[in-house]
């Protein structure tokens, strides 16, 4: 295999050194420690220490001389083994992450198997035996927690909640269906002698078919991410992947405990029972999660005082509410999912905002590092010759309903949907919604918690559970992004190419986005009113703390804390951006310097982004990198000397504000952006307030709309620049930082772009001196260009673009941001506060 | 409320009514009412601007202006429903409804009208750089300079601009949009 480098060989051996003595040594310890070190990798620290310990305790402890040091590997075996397993797991995904164009046609969840399989083989190859396997109790107690806990955590509850109806139907209905179908037609086929003689029952079959229910998310979603479904969508998949993993645990418990009462004690009394437990259960998790989460809104309200620590409430709590629920054998996976749910809206209010980021990213980590060993784990699991036995017709049969049953579930379940939901789900979306009926690692996980004293056939059952894994997530993983490409392309099978184009479509999604919102898309219905009623009188009372709760209170004050967090956090907001705004011109040479070379190394671009990626806060331009070095690949094999369109196109795309259909979700697993769109949220948003408040004071004070257009230049990016290669540009011309990436690209390509370079650094010189001079001696021949002036009397500045080009150590500039604080002065005043003293940036003068 | 079914009774009397089903009128009156903390039967400006998601929309304010006629600051349930019945997606059987001699709000070129409209603020027809250069200042963040949006703003006329006036007129507007499906891009499906 390519991906198998040299890091991992290195690993790869290290892990053999480590083998060695302990596989020689397992042999001679007892039966039950040897269960334990099966899953010693991931086994619990403290039981293994104990066990450890008893064993260290028995042996004998005479010396004869003092040692200096001894070699006590026994002491740390099952923890280092831990460690180091966690490691090479992770350094698996790093090796992935390394070629893009791997991971690229390939999901990293089929990767990692494959990378399973391959330490699989040279722990089998080592050993002769499989030493290592994910046991169950591993997989619920250690390492399922986290990823619904995060999913949870991260879901949008408002879209969770309004589409709560359509992901219980597919999450319950549709999982039982599932099971059902699966179980009984695989019967059916045993009965009519598609796979001659095994000893499973009708019973067994059901139960069988209930652990292959479960729809495993995480394959499905990372596909999601990359080809911008629609939310809705992503939320139904998303819903029911997280619910349907409880159900399909509770279904599997209800089955079980059927399969050992034995078919003749069942009567229609132990079904309607079995009924009941199943909803007792399921529901009965939800709530311990409600209980739970309500514990930790109260918790964090007081955790002022020990801010270091709050953050880690979370986890224990929820983790709690994991282990309580299954404690009264009530689901566990519903209970963390309804904790995680419920409480990150108070929570995020009640704690302080880093660690309400601490939160967020920790979880992440666990999540995703989780997830990697699940899948690595996978493959290793199956290197163990013991487990598999072969039946042609079962595990054929499986496949194929397994396949069949999804697809027929969901379009069925779509369809009775369709009838009463107001935005329906499409057809497209209902082939993508069956398409990706992944299964994962909680059917595995329960097919080895399956009795063998029951179900005699229980490793053809784990065989089959392997193969429908590797065929769903390899196989269709594979194969899903292609589908859905090539059901998109069929649907708009265009490419936009014109400036005017691309605008528009944005500027059509944007309408959209306002005419919904108008219309009240989401919910405008009595209850969900009633709701919010009866949350802003109750439950924030109860659980928000006091001053959190007060600044919820209306939109201006949002506007006023926003304001404020502007003032305070604005020399580093300034410097921040200049970073920013550096980097992005960097970007801009560096795609120039690719179209000069004319070459197809689009591929190179996203190595050289990352390379470049070093302050960690510039996520868009991370963001932007496939679209940029697509677009660019498509026109320059499209004509090669139209380079400058190319960057003007790119320019837009970059720069233009997303609307909501792009932004990245946040509850993506394996993507963590610190507000990078809440930034631009803010940015709108002060732009709406300013300019609405300017037309309302005109209309309430008879007075023009306050005239404060003040362009600075950009001092921060001048300074980042001028220490950099535009040094001598800069000189030439006081503006040339400004224009820098624009002449760059101009330059580079020559010819007409050579007309519009002079006349912008005109303009520019003559913006910038219009702001220091006082407004009624402005020329009317003044070389301001009109949409400026236009700007003006529109009253359509942006507040924070000024805000940005000012200087942050100007004490004026505090004072402008908050008109609002002083809007009981004269207007005069106001105005006054706009003008910046001249001798602040003499090169202004000179211009 | 008595009131209510007035409106509604006289409402989907109306020709341009005849876009929506009943329960969409019902639904959508709903949503009016509870946008009009007034009371008085009309929307006025700052009912709009109370929707919170608005605020963050970098063309929420010229959206709300297109819901007003020209001049006006007041916004009845009629104007509203007029105003929506742009965004209903185009249907086959469609072309026998609405207005007998001219062509149904919702055509396409109603809608590309309309996305026009939110360019053009002074009402001649015509795009001119500086509109253009207005929405596009809205439109994209602020690590933008101006002379990098101006020379945008050119090219984008260029590419629409036939009779070279350096303004985008609305025939132009359509012309250069053709390819674009704006049937699908313009339509809300709840509106359906």
């Amino acid at each position: 295999m390519a991906v198998l480098r040299r890091p991992e060989c290195l690993l790869l051996t290290a892990l053999l050194l480590f083998c060695w003595p302990y596989s020689s040594s397992a042999l001679q310890w007892d039966e039950d420690l040897n269960v334990e070190l099966r899953d010693a990798d991931n086994a619990t620290a403290e039981t293994s220490l104990n066990k450890q310990g008893n064993q260290t305790e028995h042996a004998p402890a005479t010396i004869d001389t003092l040692p200096i040091v001894t070699w006590k590997w026994h002491h740390v075996e099952a923890p280092y083994l831990v460690a180091l397993w966690v490691l090479v797991c992770w350094l698996c995904k790093l090796v992935f992450e390394l070629n893009h164009r791997v991971t690229n046609i390939f999901p990293e969840s089929g990767l990692l198997i494959l990378i399973g399989f391959v330490l699989g083989g040279i722990v089998w190859g080592a050993d002769k035996k499989a030493t290592f396997a994910l046991q169950p109790t591993t997989f619920f107690y250690y390492l399922l927690p986290q990823i619904i806990l995060d999913a949870g955590y991260c879901m949008p509850n408002k879209l969770f909640f309004s589409n709560m109806g359509a992901i219980l139907v597919y999450a319950v209905i549709g999982t039982c269906w599932n099971a059902g179908a699966v179980g009984i037609s695989l019967w059916g086929c045993y009965e009519g002698g598609a796979m001659g003689h095994l000893e499973i029952g009708f019973l067994q079959f059901l139960l069988f078919g209930s652990l292959l229910s479960a729809v495993d998310p995480v394959a499905v979603i990372a596909v999601f991410e990359e080809v911008h479904v629609n939310e809705v969508l992503f939320i139904l998949v998303f819903g029911e992947s997280l619910l349907n993993d409880g159900v399909t645990v509770v279904l599997y418990n209800v089955c079980d405990a059927f399969v050992s009462l034995g078919a003749a004690k069942i009567n229609a009394a132990e079904i309607i029972k079995g009924i009941i437990s199943f909803f007792v259960v399921a529901f009965g998790g939800a709530l311990v999660g409600v209980i739970f989460a309500i514990i930790l809104c109260l918790l964090t309200r007081c955790t002022k005082n020990i801010q270091i620590i709050e953050a880690g409430f979370i986890f224990v709590i929820s983790y709690l509410s994991y282990l309580t629920a299954e404690m009264l054998s009530l689901s566990a996976i519903m209970a963390i999912t309804f904790c995680g749910v419920c409480s990150q809206k108070y929570i995020n209010v009640n704690m302080d905002e880093r660690s309400v980021n601490t939160v967020r990213y920790a979880m992440k980590v666990f999540a995703n590092g989780s997830e990697t060993m699940i899948f690595v784990f996978l493959g290793i699991s199956a290197i163990d010759p013991a487990i598999w036995v072969w039946n042609t017709g079962f595990i054929l049969l499986t496949l194929l309903f397994v396949f069949v049953y999804r697809i027929m579930g969901v379009f069925f379940l779509t369809w009775f949907l369709n009838k009463t939901r107001l935005v329906p789900v499409e057809t497209i979306e209902q082939v993508i919604m069956s398409y990706g009926g992944l299964r994962g690692g909680v059917a595995y996980a329960l097919a080895t918690v399956l009795d063998p004293v029951k179900i005699k056939e229980k490793n053809l059952m784990l065989c089959t559970t392997f193969l429908v894994i590797y065929f769903t997530v390899v196989l269709q993983g594979v194969t899903m992004k292609p589908l859905v490409k090539w059901l998109k392309v069929k649907r708009s099978a265009q490419s936009e190419l014109k400036l005017i184009e691309k605008l528009n479509n944005r500027t059509f999604e944007h309408t959209l986005c306002a005419v919904e919102d108008i219309c009240g898309r989401i919910g405008d219905n009595w209850w969900i009113r009633g709701w919010n009623r009866f949350e802003q009188k109750w439950i924030c009372r109860y659980l928000m703390k006091p001053s959190a709760r007060k600044s919820q209170d209306y939109l201006f004050g949002v506007f006023h804390q926003l304001n404020l967090e502007d003032a305070v956090n604005y020399v580093s907001e300034g410097e921040r951006r200049g970073s920013l705004a550096f980097m992005r011109s960097e970007d801009a040479a560096s795609v120039d310097f690719k179209k000069k070379f004319g070459t197809d190394m689009s591929d190179i671009m996203p190595d050289i982004m990352v390379n470049t990626d070093f302050n960690g806060l510039d996520v868009s331009i991370r963001e932007s990198v496939p679209s940029v070095s697509l677009e660019i690949h498509e026109n320059d094999t499209k004509n090669l000397r139209n380079n400058n369109d190319v960057n003007v196109h790119h320019l837009l795309q970059q720069h233009l504000y997303k609307s909501r259909k792009h932004h990245r979700h946040k509850y993506s697993r394996s993507h963590f952006s610190i507000n990078q769109s809440e930034d631009e949220v803010q940015e709108i948003f002060q732009r709406t307030m300013r300019s609405r408040l300017e037309s309302f004071k005109s209309a309430k004070m008879g007075v023009a709309p306050a005239k404060k257009i003040s362009k600075h230049p950009q001092k921060d990016r001048q300074q980042k620049m001028s220490n950099g290669k535009s040094l001598d540009k800069s000189k030439a011309h006081p503006y040339g930082d400004e224009d820098f990436e624009f002449s760059d690209g101009n330059s580079a390509s020559g010819g007409e772009a050579a007309t519009y370079q002079t006349p912008y650094y005109y303009r520019v010189a003559g913006i910038v001196n219009r702001a220091f001079m006082p407004e009624m001696d402005t020329p009317p021949t003044m070389r301001t260009p009109p949409w400026l002036s236009q700007a003006e009397t529109d009253g359509s500045v942006a507040p924070s673009q000024r805000a940005q080009r000012s200087l942050p150590w100007s004490p004026s500039n505090i004072r402008r941001l908050a008109p609002l604080r002083i809007s009981n002065r004269s207007t005069d005043s106001f105005i006054m506060a706009d003008v910046v003293k001249p001798p602040e940036n003499p090169e202004d003068r000179v211009a | 409320p008595l009131w209510c079914d007035k409106v509604l009774l006289r409402a989907s009397r109306r020709v341009e009514i005849a876009y929506f089903s009943h329960s969409q009128i019902t639904r959508l009156y709903s949503r009016f009412h509870s946008l009009d903390k007034g009371e008085n039967g009309a929307l006025s400006r700052e009912d709009f601007q109370r929707i919170p998601e608005l605020a963050i929309n970098p063309l929420g304010d010229r959206i709300i202006n297109a819901f007003f006629p020209e001049g006006e600051d007041q916004v009845n349930f009629r104007g509203f429903m007029r105003t929506l019945a742009h965004f209903r997606p185009v249907e086959d059987n469609e072309k026998s409804k609405g207005h007998d001699a001219s062509e149904p709000l919702n055509s396409r070129n109603n809608k590309l009208l309309f996305a026009f409209r939110l360019y053009d603020l002074d009402r001649d027809d015509k795009i001119s750089r500086d509109e253009l250069l207005q929405v596009l200042r809205m439109m994209v963040g602020v690590n933008i300079s101006d002379e990098q949006l101006g020379s945008i703003a050119d090219r984008t006329i260029q590419e629409a601009d036939t009779n070279g006036d350096m303004s985008i007129s609305f025939s132009e507007f359509i012309k250069v949009l053709e390819k674009v499906d704006v049937e699908q891009k313009m339509s809300i499906r709840f509106l359906h």
